[in-house]
């Protein structure tokens, strides 16, 4: 299991990139981070994620 | 005064008013930008919302500044880690550094703070660091490399005004780099004083979200700003500490 903003996903093997494509997170407006390090877009693709693996993915949101 | 500019971290602003996007809705942000006249934003990070596909970057005009706060980190490392995040959005590389450790007054955390400019400053961040108003702890942020100080003026969200004016006063007296008074203004008249006292700029955030009317408080703040700094480049009139001072002639009286 991979652990996705605090939820368990069943999505071990897949690279970023591929998780990415079955979600409608807006690709222009989040950043991830995987195992506390950030991951550029770049790697999405050549990212895998493992069993065990915790990925935060974050935007922007009004703030003071 | 269209000289007058305020430089933060090398970067040019006219507007001496930093908006807060919080707790309202982002359909007003357009109009608040532009009645604020303001060109520097804040905005928070926080997980990533699949199911609501509205971005406030969508809301946001073109050419304004984006400053991305640490809010919700409780000491430095996970304020460093909220601020590469931030930049890995690819919207700049200015941050204010917000640290709390207290939930019930929202207070900063000056210590962690000082760690946090240095690490962010090193990295080539334009550092913001929000701190409780300390001359000490101001000049750690000198030497950590920030490239403003945003010292409270009462607790976030207070509306509270300057209650800690005259630790501001000294800031802005000894130290070499924009103050900017950031939050617990409630009133255009508290950004004014502030401005007065040769305050850089005001951030404003919950007076604007729980006005009766966001953009004409926004307007309002805007004028306030602006009268304050035109008052403080002018140099403010004396205070007697005693006595009166006429201000018509002593002479030809209509009597004897």
């Amino acid at each position: 299991m991979v652990k996705v903003n605090g939820e368990a996903k069943d999505i071990a093997g897949k690279s970023i990139a591929e998780y990415l494509a079955t979600t409608s997170y807006d690709m222009r407006r989040i950043a991830t981070e995987l195992n506390g390090e950030i991951v550029p877009k770049a790697v999405y693709a050549d990212t895998v994620l493992a069993d065990g693996d915790s990925m935060e993915i974050v935007s922007f949101v009004g703030g003071g | 005064m269209n000289n007058d500019k305020l430089i933060i971290g090398g970067h040019e602003f006219q507007s001496r008013f930093i908006l807060g996007s919080g707790k309202y809705s982002m359909k007003l942000i357009e109009a608040a930008v532009k009645d604020a006249g303001a060109e520097i934003i804040t905005l928070a990070v926080r997980r990533a919302n699949t199911k609501e596909h509205e971005n406030i970057l969508d809301y946001i005009p073109e050419g304004i500044t984006l400053l991305p706060n640490t809010s919700g980190a409780r000491n430095a490392e996970e304020a460093v880690r909220i601020a590469r995040l931030a930049r890995e959005l690819g919207c700049g590389n200015f941050v204010k550094i917000e640290i709390m450790r207290d939930s019930k007054y929202l207070l900063p955390d000056n210590v962690e703070t000082v760690k946090a400019t240095e690490i962010l400053a090193n990295e080539g961040f334009v550092v913001m660091p929000y701190m409780y108003p300390d001359l000490n702890t101001a000049r750690d942020l000198v030497n950590a490399g920030a490239a403003s100080v945003m010292p409270l003026a009462s607790p976030i969200g207070s509306n509270k005004g300057l209650a800690t004016k005259e630790f501001i006063q000294i800031l802005i007296d000894e130290i070499d780099l924009p103050i900017i008074v950031d939050a617990g203004i409630g009133r255009p008249s508290q950004a004014c004083e502030a401005m007065e006292m040769g305050a850089a700029a005001i951030m404003a955030n919950t007076a604007l979200a729980t006005a009766g009317d966001l953009p004409m408080m926004a307007s309002a703040f805007k004028q306030a700003i602006e009268a304050g700094r035109r008052a403080y480049l002018s140099g403010l009139g004396r205070v007697l500490t005693r006595g009166a001072s006429a201000s018509d002639p002593l002479t030809g009286f209509l009597r004897d």
